[in-house]
Parts: structure tokens; C-alpha cells; sequence
């Protein structure tokens, strides 16, 4: 089937999301769609999978108009989208998020469900227990499920939204070669991605998105530096690495163990020393996020010691407030949720955060302090605004503003997760002012470039399991990808070993 | 006690329990849509004066059950609207409509205060009704009592089998999943919390007619059975049968506070009516603790033997409540 | 459409105007007179002197409970218990005069003493409902409920049991103090008391104070709105919401103090007389701000007032207050929720 765009616009407020976009894609293809963070490709992909209408523009399937009203008109006329985040039902048996949505009649045919899931994961190599609850299953197996869906539904065209992030190497290689079969099977599969190394390894066309705008299109074989330029329409300055001498330690773990009804860390032992950064890789759920919360008491450690500062002081049983008195500070991914209280106003937030002196609120005071931290973290919105009306990368630089001056440890969640290339760069420039000032820095992303960037050393999570401290040089985007599948721990060991 | 009475007692504790089912089947039909319908109490005062006078001024039961459903459905409708339309605090719409709901019964029941009226007569089911024990314990009640045990079955069946059903739990779990499933969610939560609140709404009338035949007003003794419904429903953890569960094992012991009375002669007959609320706080904390911090940090410190089972434990009796109840969903974003 | 002073002026008289009109029906449809009615629950409140100073010795409990609930609305709470925590303290207050109304203390001192168990009792069952919620993880609503209950059963088996009228016990409550320990009021015909009428009016300014220019409140504040978020910045969550039941607490035991010691001189079966949950009412009325809240409160308690005579004179139900409160309460809900919706449909016109 030929699919074409056709002048697609749509604005939100004051933002022109998509531009008048065209865009040709012939059948049996893989078309891959790049662009930062906030290039409108999400805007585009959602008018084509009928959750938006377009202020303009029309799609085409084999020169014949069509109309999409609604996702579930999407499916109908063939399109199935899977999203970044997969929308599915939890607490459900994988079988009944299956076959949740295929018309028919009061009862479901369970077993000729049964039948064709299975089938078609055979056919894909996909190994999914039907009665496992959808909760059991990792971000990659949920993505394997939600494609079977809607292949099960009769989709010709498929859209997939940043499917890469929080996967393992292993599965993602599963999921590019289903897609090629998919694509020799004359589908058409809309690959939508900020990250050039898949594109590049998976589709035969791509096209690139910068603000808005279609700024340019081409085929396989591509010109890795012409399609850069594209995406950030310039030279893209990364700063320069910067290794820091070891300093004191900070935090120092020996034999530790962390707990939780689906899953048992143990057996870590880990040394932090003051100015150095640790990035923490792992698929979604393999115990990377338990332990980073540990290190801040936001969780109880299992066992094992869990100390700070050179002189090894113990910290087990001490809550997060203790730890924040010992320096250590711990930034949330859920900023709006878990960082940042919506309703409060960014000077409220500073006026809570200073440690104030007396009982009565000094407004003056707090006014002033907002003033100067707004302007030197460069935060648009002012005293007053309320942070939920602030843009993400706003939000992520309030957070960084509110920490203590102060800190020997800051403990952060994908520091720059749905953040526009300028926020992250300035993001991670602030973060690394702190270092250079002493603080270490112990973070987790699942953006394997994002650690490899950034971090001095890398710990590795697999399924609770963690690597000894790799040095960051000795590793590379496969290499990395593997370890968090699970593969070369042996060789990790021998290493560690010798 | 004699064994007949025994028979005889527990007999009343199911057909007392048939109200309470309708509220707590309804209540949690609404919630795994994604609504809180917290006008329960209020609710069920007005449908059970709302019944009864329809019943009173029409001579007909039918017509004053019907009348309840409509109660029910109406009171559920402005809850629907305040919160899936207006996206207000189901809290605090809930407990608004519980108080005026409330203080509406008993200025519009007034009139028909103390007044006799008609109500439902027992239905033996022939035969079955004969077999000693099992007949009287299940096969001598009134129809309502009947239609209570359908319920339980039917809303597990509707909610685990069909394909409706299916899609119901996944309204208020994942309403977003559920909408590229096709689901008109806001419709289908308007569809769900007015129909959970008719058939909690029949719970006034099962009283009015039924088992506390009658209106008496403030003297009712029906101020304070919607908190309960509410508190079974949790307790029930949104699943038919554990709900069903809690609304009998709540009669019984309610039935027990009557059947020990005259054992405790200087106990005002008021303390030991009240013993089912202390009871409901007790169950409420053994659903809910397990998801303490203190309590996950003091296991922390356990041997991990004992630790996995004490977690495991409370994991059985704790109770999950949808993922997405009480958070307003928009298509668009 | 904008978000003025004087749309919010607008929306507020449009559900002062729908609550009436849908009560009026109300009323109709029973076959009254609804002028007749309002006629005369305004003659109850404003009557005459002696019904408006009755107006005022039932604000003096109903603005100490709003003071109360805007602590733990501005926390996030739902203090249902509160009802529970007037009972506590009418019993503690009434425990403390039973104690000293025979020892040779000046009668000042045993009111005092009488008002400071009222507290105690206040706080000791909030405390129970908010440690139930902090540590049990049992919504305050359902426990504060029960708690309510079990308040209601203790203060019965009291006054049937333990302390019953010498003879037979009575639902006209315990055996009234001796007159000298009476609250001293105004006049000697009148119930209003001067000293329980400055406790409430010091309680809504230490709330107005408290919640909108301290450190406390802002921090009360930020757990209300997102209690995670709110501990990840440093605030001590759970204790700042034992803080704020506590509060709450006492300034219900102090109600309850009042109506032991001021107003019925004896402890009655149904003492809370339902001033916690009208006064959840008017702190969601007001929207949790304090300044509007000793109006408000006022004109709930001319209501209720105003009411009681509804029964004798026209056979109407006196529940019709909470009726006109419910419905006004309910507009307000909706009046908001439009207007939201309004003020959100012209941001995304933009």
C-alpha cells in the first residue's frame, strides 16, 4: 500500500507542532522518522493514529483520502500505533489485554484467541506466556504483546514510538527482525526514534523532523553527519570529557542487599568517590531503580552496610531526611509527581527548600532569592508561576536550582528523559559544575548514549544481578546493550577478576 | 441456642446481607469504571424513603423498587457529571450529595413517617425449600434475597467473561488502553457509574421494603450502612465474590451483637450496634496495611524466611483499587 | 470569559440563586408554602433577640470546627472524624468537671480545667484517626467514621451507665452542674457566653494567621498538594499530618468543651449535634480560604437555627437547612467545575 501525508499542520496555542508535512512512503518499507525531542514527531504520529485531528492536510492510502477519527477508527482502517509508554492493562492475563478490542460478539472466543497468540508469537520468535499477568512482563515483552495485538487486529501499517528505550540488545534485535519480516511481508512500519544508531541499522528511508518542519528526507545508505545537521540543524557542541581525580569517598557499599516482592538485589559493593559520576544501565525493572532510591534511605536496605563519607559512616535504617542532612540529594524522573509540588509557585518552593529561619514567611526575601535562581539556572517563568505551568526542561532546571548548595551526592533518575537537546546539554553542564565542585553524581537512564556521555564509570543491572564498576572507555553502545540483556557477564567477572 | 434458631439466624444474616450486596455489586461497578461514588450513604436513605413511597402511594413493589433504581441512578448521574465532566473532587462531590441525600429523605419522608405500607412476603422455592438445613438456609427467602445471590454470580461472570465486562475492568485500570480498544470512555463511565448507582440504589428499597419494612426517619437505622458499603467494597478488593464475602461476614457478625445482647444486660443496646464499625476500621487496616512504609521497613529487618512470608500474607489480603479510579481522562492528550 | 473577582461573584450568586430555586421546588412539591418556610426559619434566626443570640451560640461551636477542618483540608485530609473528636471532648470536658465540681477550686479554674480536658480528648481521638491513616493506611474517611460511631456508643453506655442520673438514666443526658460552674454569659436569661464566643473568634484568626503567612502553613500546604513531592523537599510528611489532626482535634475538644460547659451544662447523647459534618460543609464552601469562613459559618448556623421551629409550626421537617446547605454546596461544586471548564476551553482557543 502507498501511504502519503499530505500538508499536515496542526498548532497548539502558540506552537506550530507540524508544519504542513508531506511525506510519500511506498509499501514494504520501514520509514524511519527522526527529530529531537519536541520536532513534532509525536504530533504527527498521533493525527496518523487518530488520537488528534489535523487543523489541515489529509492521509492517503493508495491516492484515496481517508478519514481517522479516533484510535479505534486507526485500527480499522489498518493503522496500529505502539506507544512509547504501552498501553495496556496490568493486573490483566496477557490473553485478555490480547483480545480486549477485537469486535465480536458478548462472550470472547478464548480459545481461538489462544490459538492464534500462539501462533503468531511462533511466527515471531516471541516467547509470551498467555495466563502470565500483563505487570510480570518487562517493557520489551509488553511491546512483543501489544505488536501481536494489533497484527491479531489486521494491521497493515505500523507505527512505533521510540520502541528502543528501556529494551535489551537482545530484544531489540528480536523486535528489528520481526520488523524487517514485516516489511519483506509488504507492511509499511513507521519507525519514529531520536536516536540515529537505530535508524540507521534498521530503516531504508528516513525522513527528519526539526521543529515543526520536514526539513529533509533520504535513503539507505545515509550520511550519518548529513542527517545530524538536519535533526539540530547545526554542529551539535558536546562538551568535552573531563576526567576528575578521585576525591573522598562519598558512598560505600559492602554486600548490599535490596528487597522487593518481585525481585532481590544483593551481593553490591560499590565505592563513590567525591567529583566522580556513575551511570547505572539496566533494562526497565532488573533493580536499578530500587537500588538508586536505597542509596538515598527512600528505600530499607535487605542487608549489607550502606555507608557515607570517607569516614564510613553507617546509614542503614536511616530515612531520606537523615540522608539529606548527610548531603545527599535524589532528583526524580516523575518531576510534577515526586520533585515538584503542582499548585506552589516557584517562590513558595524556594522559601520551603531554603531551611527557613523563623515562623512568619518573609515574601521579600523569598521574592529576591527566587529572582537570583531563576536567573542563574536560566528558568523561564517567573517568581510566581506555578510549576506545572513551566516546560519540562524548566522543571528538571527548577529541581536543579532547589538543591542544596551543598550536596556531597546527588542520586538522579533519567536526568534527561523528554528533554529537548539544549535542556539536556544544559542540564548535564550544571550537573557537572557539581562535580567539579566535589559532588558525585549516581544517576540511571535507559538512554545507553546518555550514560556513555556522561559518566566516569558504569554499573550494570540484569535481573538484580550487578556488574562490578566498568570503566566507562572500555564500552560501547553494543557492548552495553548487551550487558544489560543479560550477555559477556562472564567475561565482566574474569575481568573483575584479574 | 437451639439449632433451629441457628438455622433460622443465619437464614436472616443472608437475607439482611441482600442490600448490602446491591450497594457494594453497584458501588464496585462504578469504581472499576474509574468513579467513586461516595454519595452512598445519602443514597440509599433516599431511595429507601423514595420506595417506599412510590410503593405507599402506588400499592405497587415493583414500582417502589423501581423508584429506588431511579434514585440511585439519578443521585450516580450528578456524580457522574460533576466528576467526569466537570473533573471536581469525587471526594468532595460525594460527600456533599451524601449529606443532602441524606438530610432529603428526611424532610421529604416526613409525611409518611411511621406509616404502614406494603412489603415483599416470603417466596419458598417449592421443592428445594423442603431439603432440610440447605432449604431453609437458601430456599426460604423473599425474591430479593434470590436476586442478591444472581447478582454476586452475574457480576463476576460480566466482569470475567465478557467482553464488555473485560472492558470495564480496563476503564478504570488503563483508561487510555482502553479508549484505542475502541472504548468511548467517558460515555462508558457515565453508562457504568449510573448503573452501578441503580443497582445500589435498590438497596433503599430492599431495606424499605423488605428487610426494615418501613420509614421511620432518623430512627431508621439506616444513617451509617453507605459508609459500610463503601468500606466493603474496599474490603472486597473490586472483586464479586470477596465483596460478597465481606457484606455476609459483616451481617453476621451484626446478627451476633443482637443474638449476645441479652448475655451483657448493663450494655446499652446502642454500644453493641456500633461493634460492626470498630470491625470495619480492623478489616480496613488488614487490606490496607501492607502497603505501610513503616511496616515494609521494619520487615526489612526481618530474617528473610519469615520476612517473605509475613509479605506474602499481607499481600493475599491486601487490596489493589484500579489504577485509574477517581483520575479524570482526557482524549486528547 | 475571565478569571475576575466578578465572575467568581457571578458564579457564586447563580448557585446561591439555583440551590433556593431547587429548594423552593422542593418545598412546593410537598404541597407547602415556601414563602410561609423561609418566613419562618428567618424569624427563627433573626426573630427576636433571644434567637439571634441562639444564632451565635451555635456559630461558636460551628466556627471552631471550621477552624479545625481548614488545617486538615490545607494537608490533604478529610477529617469526617472531627464529629467524633466534639464527642471526646464533650466527655473529657464533662470527665473533668465530675472531677473537680466538688473540690474547693475557684469555678474559673474548673471551667479552664474543664476546656483544657476538652482538648486532650479532641486530640487524643484525632491522633487515633491520623495514626490510623498513617501508619494503617486507612483512609481517614472510613476511619474517622467508625471513630465517629464508637464516640457516639461511649458517650451512650457514659450516660446510661457510669454516669447516669441517680434513679434511672435518661436520654436528657447526665445530672446538670451545679450553677456556679456554669459558663457565665451575658445576661442571666440569655445562653450566649462571652468567653466561648472570643475562644472561636481567636481560633479562626490563629487559622487565618497559621495557613496563610507561616512557614507552617506553606508546608502544610505542599504536603496537601502532593505529600511525595513535599518529602522529597525536605518536610517531615507524616508528621505535619499527625499535626494538623492534632490541631484539628483540639480546636474540636474545645468545641465540645463549649457546648459541656456553656451550653447544655451536662452531657447529652447527641452532643456533636452534626456541627463537624456542616462545618466540613462550609470550609469546601468557602474553598478552604479562611477569611470567608466566619460568614459562612455564621449563616449555616441561622440556618440550622432558624429550622427548629420548621417542625411545630408547619410540620416540615427542620433536616430542610441541610437541604438548602447541600444544594448551595453542590451549585458551588458545579459552579466551579464550569467554570474551569470555560476558563480552560478560552486558554485553548488562544
Amino acid at each position: 500500500m502507498n501511504i502519503e501525508l499530505r500538508g499536515i499542520s496542526k498548532r497548539f496555542g502558540a506552537v506550530l507542532a507540524n508544519d504542513a508535512i508531506s511525506l510519500a512512503v511506498p509499501p514494504a518499507t520501514i520509514q524511519g522518522i527522526l527529530g529531537e525531542n519536541g520536532a513534532g514527531k509525536s504530533t504527527l504520529m498521533k493525527v496518523f493514529s487518530g488520537f488528534i485531528q489535523p487543523d489541515s492536510g489529509q492521509i492517503l492510502f493508495d491516492g484515496e483520502p481517508i478519514h481517522i477519527a479516533s484510535p479505534a477508527d486507526a485500527i480499522r482502517l489498518g493503522i496500529g500505533m505502539l506507544h512509547q509508554d504501552p498501553l495496556d492493562f496490568p493486573p490483566f492475563q496477557v490473553i485478555d489485554d490480547f483480545l480486549l478490542g477485537r469486535p465480536g460478539g458478548l462472550i470472547p472466543d478464548r480459545k481461538r484467541a489462544l490459538r492464534e497468540f500462539r501462533e503468531l508469537s511462533a511466527r515471531f520468535d516471541f516467547s509470551l506466556s498467555p495466563e502470565a499477568r500483563v505487570a510480570s512482563l518487562t517493557v520489551g515483552e509488553r511491546q512483543q504483546l501489544e505488536i501481536l495485538r494489533l497484527l491479531w487486529l489486521g494491521a497493515k501499517v505500523l507505527i512505533l514510538d521510540e520502541p528502543t528505550t528501556g529494551i535489551s540488545q537482545a530484544q531489540k534485535e528480536k523486535l528489528f527482525a520481526a520488523l524487517r519480516r514485516l516489511a519483506a511481508e509488504g507492511m509499511t512500519v513507521f519507525f519514529v526514534s531520536h536516536k540515529l544508531e537505530d535508524v540507521r541499522s534498521l530503516c531504508g528511508r528516513a525522513a527528519v523532523l526539526r521543529q515543526g518542519a520536514l526539513v529533509g528526507a533520504m535513503e539507505a545508505p545515509f550520511d550519518d553527519e548529513r542527517l545530524v545537521r538536519m535533526m539540530f540543524g547545526k554542529e551539535v557542541p558536546l562538551a568535552e570529557k573531563t576526567r576528575p581525580a578521585p576525591g573522598k569517598k562519598v558512598l560505600t557499599i559492602k554486600t548490599g542487599a535490596i528487597d522487593s516482592l518481585r525481585l532481590r538485589v544483593k551481593d553490591v559493593n560499590l565505592e563513590v568517590r567525591a567529583g566522580e559520576t556513575i551511570g547505572i544501565a539496566g533494562m526497565e525493572g532488573s533493580g536499578q531503580d530500587l537500588f538508586l532510591r536505597a542509596c538515598g534511605g527512600l528505600v530499607e536496605p535487605a542487608g549489607g552496610q550502606f555507608c557515607l563519607d570517607e569516614d564510613e559512616r553507617p546509614m542503614n535504617g536511616s530515612t531520606y531526611h537523615d540522608y539529606m542532612r548527610s548531603g545527599v540529594t535524589y532528583l526524580p524522573a516523575a518531576r510534577l509527581e515526586k520533585g515538584l509540588v503542582p499548585g506552589l509557585s516557584l517562590s513558595e518552593h524556594y522559601a520551603l527548600a531554603g531551611k527557613p529561619r523563623g515562623v512568619f514567611i518573609d515574601r521579600a526575601e523569598a521574592q529576591a532569592r527566587s529572582a537570583d535562581l531563576i536567573a542563574s539556572y536560566n528558568i523561564k517563568g517567573r517568581p510566581d508561576s506555578a510549576v506545572e505551568s513551566l516546560s519540562g526542561g524548566n522543571q528538571q532546571r527548577a529541581l536543579l536550582s532547589l538543591l542544596p548548595s551543598a550536596s556531597s551526592l546527588i542520586l538522579v533518575e533519567h536526568p534527561t528523559r523528554g528533554l529537548d537537546i539544549e535542556s539536556t546539554i544544559y542540564i548535564w553542564g550544571k550537573l557537572k559544575e557539581r562535580c567539579a565542585a566535589g559532588t558525585a553524581i549516581l544517576f540511571i537512564s535507559s538512554d545507553l548514549d546518555e550514560i556513555l556521555q556522561y559518566s566516569d564509570k558504569v554499573l550494570v543491572f540484569f535481573a538484580g544481578k550487578v556488574s562490578p564498576l566498568i570503566d566507562t572507555e572500555s564500552l560501547n553502545v553494543q557492548k552495553l546493550g548487551e550487558l544489560i540483556g543479560g550477555i559477556g557477564w562472564e567475561t565482566l567477572k574474569e575481568a573483575a577478576r584479574a | 441456642m437451639t439449632g433451629d434458631a441457628l438455622l433460622f439466624g443465619l437464614s436472616g444474616v443472608l437475607s439482611a446481607s441482600a442490600p448490602l450486596l446491591f450497594g457494594v455489586i453497584g458501588e464496585t461497578i462504578t469504581e472499576k469504571a474509574g468513579v467513586s461514588n461516595l454519595a452512598m450513604n445519602g443514597m440509599i436513605l433516599l431511595s429507601a424513603m423514595g420506595g417506599f413511597a412510590a410503593s405507599l402511594a402506588t400499592g405497587s413493589l415493583a414500582l417502589g423498587f423501581l423508584a429506588g433504581a431511579a434514585i440511585g441512578a439519578a443521585v450516580a448521574a450528578v456524580v457522574a457529571f460533576t466528576s467526569i465532566t466537570l473533573k471536581q473532587s469525587q471526594v468532595a462531590v460525594g460527600y456533599v450529595l451524601a449529606m443532602l441525600c441524606r438530610d432529603l429523605a428526611y424532610f421529604l419522608g416526613n409525611p409518611i413517617m411511621g406509616m404502614n405500607g406494603p412489603r415483599l412476603t416470603l417466596l419458598p422455592i417449592p421443592g428445594l425449600s423442603a431439603i432440610p438445613l440447605l432449604g431453609t438456609l437458601l430456599f426460604r427467602h423473599d425474591i430479593v434475597t434470590y436476586a442478591s445471590f444472581l447478582l454476586i454470580v452475574a457480576a463476576w461472570f460480566y466482569m470475567e467473561r465478557t467482553r464488555p465486562g473485560i472492558m470495564l475492568r480496563g476503564l478504570g485500570e488503563n483508561p487510555r488502553a482502553a479508549y484505542i480498544r475502541g472504548a468511548n470512555v467517558h460515555r462508558q463511565r457515565y453508562a457504568y457509574t449510573i448503573a452501578g448507582g441503580a443497582i445500589a440504589g435498590l438497596a433503599g428499597p430492599i431495606y424499605s421494603l423488605s428487610v426494615k419494612a418501613g420509614w421511620k426517619g432518623t430512627i431508621s437505622g439506616l444513617d451509617g450502612i453507605g459508609w459500610i458499603v463503601l468500606a466493603i467494597t474496599i474490603f472486597g478488593g473490586w472483586k464479586p465474590f470477596r465483596a460478597a464475602l465481606g457484606a455476609y461476614f459483616f451481617s453476621l457478625l451484626q446478627w451476633l451483637g443482637l443474638v449476645l445482647q441479652p448475655l451483657m444486660p448493663n450494655v446499652p443496646s446502642q454500644v453493641l450496634q456500633v461493634a460492626p464499625f470498630p470491625l470495619m476500621i480492623l478489616t480496613l487496616l488488614l487490606v490496607n496495611v501492607g502497603n505501610a512504609e513503616w511496616l515494609e521497613r521494619s520487615l526489612a529487618r526481618l530474617p528473610e524466611a519469615v520476612r517473605r512470608d509475613i509479605a506474602r500474607a499481607l499481600s493475599a489480603l491486601n487490596a489493589t483499587p484500579p489504577a485509574a479510579l477517581g483520575v479524570p481522562f482526557d482524549e486528547d492528550d | 470569559m475571565r478569571d475576575s473577582k466578578s465572575t467568581r461573584l457571578v458564579f457564586g450568586a447563580g448557585s446561591v440563586v439555583l440551590a433556593l430555586a431547587l429548594t423552593t421546588a422542593i418545598i412546593a412539591l410537598t404541597g407547602n408554602d415556601p414563602i410561609a418556610a423561609y418566613r419562618n426559619i428567618a424569624q427563627g434566626a433573626a426573630g427576636s433577640p433571644n434567637v439571634a443570640a441562639n444564632v451565635v451560640v451555635s456559630w461558636v461551636p460551628l466556627l471552631l470546627v471550621v477552624s479545625g477542618v481548614l488545617f486538615t483540608f490545607t494537608v490533604g485530609l478529610w477529617n469526617i472524624g472531627i464529629e467524633g473528636q466534639i464527642t471526646l471532648g464533650a466527655i473529657f470536658a464533662t470527665w473533668a468537671m465530675r472531677l473537680l465540681q466538688d473540690s474547693a477550686m475557684a469555678p474559673g479554674w474548673v471551667i479552664a480545667a474543664s476546656i483544657a480536658a476538652g482538648i486532650l480528648g479532641g486530640v487524643l481521638w484525632a491522633l487515633l484517626a491520623g495514626a490510623l491513616k498513617t501508619f494503617g493506611g486507612v483512609n481517614e474517611i472510613f476511619g474517622g467514621l467508625g471513630l465517629n460511631f464508637v464516640a457516639t456508643a461511649l458517650n451512650l453506655w457514659l450516660i446510661f451507665g457510669p454516669w447516669k442520673r441517680p434513679g434511672v438514666a435518661s436520654m436528657s443526658g447526665t445530672l446538670p452542674f451545679a450553677e456556679r460552674l456554669w459558663m457565665p454569659t451575658v445576661s442571666p436569661q440569655s445562653r450566649l457566653a462571652p468567653v466561648p464566643l472570643g475562644l472561636a473568634l481567636a481560633a479562626i484568626a490563629i487559622a487565618f494567621t497559621l495557613l496563610k503567612g507561616t512557614y507552617f502553613g506553606l508546608r502544610l500546604k505542599a504536603v496537601g498538594r502532593n505529600p511525595t513531592s513535599a518529602y522529597r523537599l525536605g518536610i517531615p510528611t507524616w508528621q505535619h499530618m499527625m499535626l494538623s489532626f492534632a490541631l484539628c482535634g483540639a480546636f474540636a475538644g474545645v468545641a465540645g468543651a463549649v457546648q459541656v460547659t456553656s451550653v447544655y451544662h451536662r452531657l447529652i447523647p447527641s452532643i456533636s449535634s452534626g456541627y463537624g459534618y456542616t462545618g466540613l460543609m462550609v470550609a469546601m464552601l468557602v474553598n478552604f480560604s479562611p477569611a470567608a469562613a466566619a460568614p459562612v459559618a455564621l449563616f449555616f448556623a441561622a440556618l440550622n437555627v432558624g429550622a427548629i421551629q420548621l417542625p411545630i409550626v408547619l410540620k416540615l421537617d427542620s433536616s430542610l437547612a441541610g437541604v438548602i446547605q447541600g444544594f448551595l454546596v453542590l451549585f458551588v461544586l458545579v459552579g466551579n467545575g464550569i467554570r474551569t471548564r470555560l476558563l480552560a476551553r478560552r486558554k485553548g482557543a488562544l
